[in-house]
Formats: C-alpha cells, sequence, structure tokens
C-alpha cells in the first residue's frame, strides 16, 4: 500500500500514539481510535490528500483500518 | 423577528454520582469522566412524568418574567422521552400549567428538540402571541433499561429547561434560524419501543462534529458574524469532549460554550434551555452581544439559532 507510511503519520498525528497497526486491523477494536479522534483523522486525510469528504461518505466504517482508508482515498483521488 | 425574555428549568433532587452509575455497568468513576465530562446527574422520581417536570421547568420561567400563563398562546413541548407514543405530555403540561384550552403541541425529537421548537417559535410567534418553548426529558427511564450498555447508562440525566418567547420584546432578539435533518441516519441513535437505546457513538460524534460547526457558521456568515465574536454558545450538552471539539472547529475558547453537563449529564431535549437558564442567570450578556443556540440529536436533527442581547 503506497499510502501506509503517510497514513501512519497520520494516525500517529491524530491518536498522539506511537502505533503501527496492519492493513486490515480495526482501528476501534484495537482501541486506536476513539470516536473523538475520527472526526481529527477525517480533517486530516482531507488537509494531506486536497479533498473534501462530503457528509454523506462519513461511515466510521470507511475509516476502521488503513486498508479501508486507502480503499477510499482511492476512490476519491 | 421574536424575542426571548426569560428562562426556566427544573432538576430533580436526587444526585446520581459516576460511583452509583458507573457500578450498573462496571464502569469506573474517572473513566465515566473521561469518556463524557460527566461528573453526576439528576435522577427524577417515579411520580415526576415528563408533564409534571415540563410544568415546572414552565412555572419557573413564567414567574421569572411576571407572566401569566393564561397570556400564553401557545405551549410546546420537547420531548424524546414521554410515558406514552401518544398523546405526548404537551397537552398535559398545558392542564398542569393551568391552562386547559390553550393550545399545546408536541415536538417529539430527543435532544434537538428544544432547538427546533424555539427555532419555530421564533417564526409563529408574531401570529400567536407569546410560547411557552419547554423540553423536559426523563432519560433515567430509558438509560437504564436492559441491558445497559456502559456507553449509553452513565451518560443520561433527567430535568427540563423553558423558555418564554414572545413577539415583543425580552433580553434576546431571535435574529435567524438554520435548522436541518436527515433520515439516512435514523437507525445510528433511536430508541425502538420497549427497547434499549441503540447508538452508534462513532456515528453520532462524526456527524456532530461537522454538521454543527457547518450549521453555526451558516447561521453567522448571514449576518457578518465570526464566531469569536459570538459572547455565549448555548448548546445541547451531549459530550464535553463534543463541545470541546466543535469550539476548536470554531476557532473559539471551549470557555465560550457555556457547560453544565459536569452536575446534569446529558439531558436530551431539556439540556440546552437548562444550559441557558443557568447561563443568563450566571453571566448576563452585554448589549448587542450575538448568543447561538445550537444542537445536534438522533434523527439525525442539528441546527442552530443566533440570537442577541438587548
Amino acid at each position: 500500500m503506497d499510502r501506509r507510511p503517510k497514513l501512519i503519520e497520520i494516525l500517529r498525528q491524530v491518536t498522539q500514539k506511537d502505533v503501527n497497526p496492519a492493513d486490515d486491523e480495526s482501528l476501534f477494536e484495537s482501541g486506536t481510535l476513539d470516536s473523538f479522534a475520527l472526526p481529527d483523522l477525517v480533517s486530516a486525510l482531507e488537509q494531506e490528500y486536497g479533498i473534501s469528504i462530503p457528509d454523506s461518505d462519513m461511515n466510521p466504517r470507511k475509516f476502521e483500518t488503513l486498508a479501508r482508508m486507502n480503499g477510499y482515498l482511492d476512490s476519491r483521488l | 423577528m421574536a424575542f426571548i425574555s426569560e428562562f426556566g428549568c427544573w432538576l430533580p433532587t436526587r444526585v446520581v454520582t459516576n460511583e452509583e452509575a458507573g457500578a450498573w455497568v462496571g464502569a469506573d468513576a474517572e473513566w465515566v469522566r473521561g469518556v463524557s465530562g460527566i461528573e453526576e446527574r439528576r435522577f427524577a422520581r417515579v411520580e415526576d412524568t415528563v408533564a409534571a417536570m415540563a410544568s415546572q421547568a414552565g412555572l419557573d420561567c413564567l414567574r421569572r418574567a411576571g407572566v401569566e400563563a393564561r397570556s400564553l398562546g401557545l405551549v410546546m413541548v420537547a420531548s424524546g422521552s414521554g410515558e406514552r407514543s401518544f398523546p405526548g405530555p404537551a397537552a398535559e403540561t398545558a392542564l398542569l400549567l393551568g391552562i386547559p384550552g390553550t393550545p399545546a403541541l408536541d415536538v417529539p425529537m430527543a435532544s434537538a428538540g428544544s432547538l427546533f421548537a424555539l427555532g419555530l417559535a421564533a417564526r409563529l410567534a408574531a401570529s400567536v402571541g407569546p410560547i411557552l418553548v419547554i423540553g423536559a426529558e426523563k432519560m433515567s427511564s430509558i438509560a437504564l433499561r436492559e441491558p445497559m450498555e456502559r456507553g449509553v447508562a452513565v451518560l443520561f440525566g433527567d430535568g427540563a429547561g423553558a423558555a418564554l418567547v414572545t413577539p415583543d420584546h425580552g433580553s434576546l432578539e431571535l435574529i435567524d434560524v438554520e435548522l436541518a435533518s436527515d433520515g439516512a441516519y435514523a437507525a445510528d441513535l433511536c430508541l425502538e419501543p420497549g427497547q434499549p437505546l441503540t447508538m452508534n457513538g462513532r456515528s453520532v460524534i462524526l456527524q456532530a462534529a461537522r454538521k454543527v460547526p457547518a450549521a453555526i457558521r451558516a447561521v453567522l456568515e448571514r449576518h457578518a458574524i465570526a464566531p469569536p465574536d459570538v459572547a455565549a454558545f448555548l448548546m445541547h450538552q451531549a459530550n464535553q469532549n463534543l463541545i470541546v471539539k466543535i469550539a476548536a472547529a470554531l476557532g473559539v475558547p471551549a470557555a465560550r460554550f457555556y457547560s453544565n453537563i459536569r452536575r446534569y449529564g446529558n439531558t436530551s431535549s431539556a439540556s440546552m434551555l437548562i444550559a441557558a437558564a443557568e447561563w443568563l442567570r450566571e453571566s448576563p450578556p452585554a448589549p448587542g452581544a450575538p448568543v447561538v443556540f445550537a444542537a445536534f440529536g438522533a434523527g439525525f436533527h442539528w441546527g442552530a439559532v443566533l440570537a442577541r442581547a438587548r
């Protein structure tokens, strides 16, 4: 996954945790990402990739794993 | 548009601490405080119906305003926790206020109900006269349904708040209203008959963290007001962490958002008006100062109302 290093960097920045999750690891189940960090993650992705994520795409499952984030970004870029 | 002449509120006397509430779901008090900002909440007695609580808040508001109930043109009661599917608590509230025959309208909405009622009252007052807007909730009857969930049972409290909306005078002039709804998220925060509350907390927070600042910005931009120029934000007291996040999104200090969630928990549609009642007594705004009401709730429904101090 080309974007993995950048996604990890964003995740670490948002959560303030030194994490290195597997691509398919649930960031919610592992406790990496809580409800209040999720909006920050979405904002950081918008900023990093120069996109505006519409409210209709704000489904937490789209951002639950690095693989899903990457898939969503593929569909938008 | 219209004015708010006074606020009122009523809260049960029974204090439920985090220690007590946390024990129901195996959570420690500090965890509850950390995830919500809540330290205690109030629970009503069995005999405190939603209508009874609503009428007490309404009477407090009318007393403070020096207005007789018989002068009201309409009573509106927002609640998502009425004891019955129908009738809602509005007609009984009007009866308890001593004004049977006065039209009484239920706004059966959780969390954003008093904001929507306030927005409607702002537009109706010119034609029907003074409107008593009340938000009243007995959330303990919902939060304690089995099976209790850790992320739900500890969040809620009971109470009622009220605002008197008048067509021609008051301490706050209602300037503009921005309301919105999207049923695509109905299942993310809902209460089926006899069932425990269903809440997809991630979806609620994600949507609220985006939609509430956008609604506030929309209503402010129409009047060329920057968020930092708002004297006070009176928001539905859902979660202190959400309030802080919304304040940050708007670029204003969190302290600008009046907060009493620490003492009362999330009282759903009652919370915004309870907060307003306490805020006005503690920190009356300077004349001309903009004030913003905002809420987000099941539906999803959300929005903001702009007022200006007189």
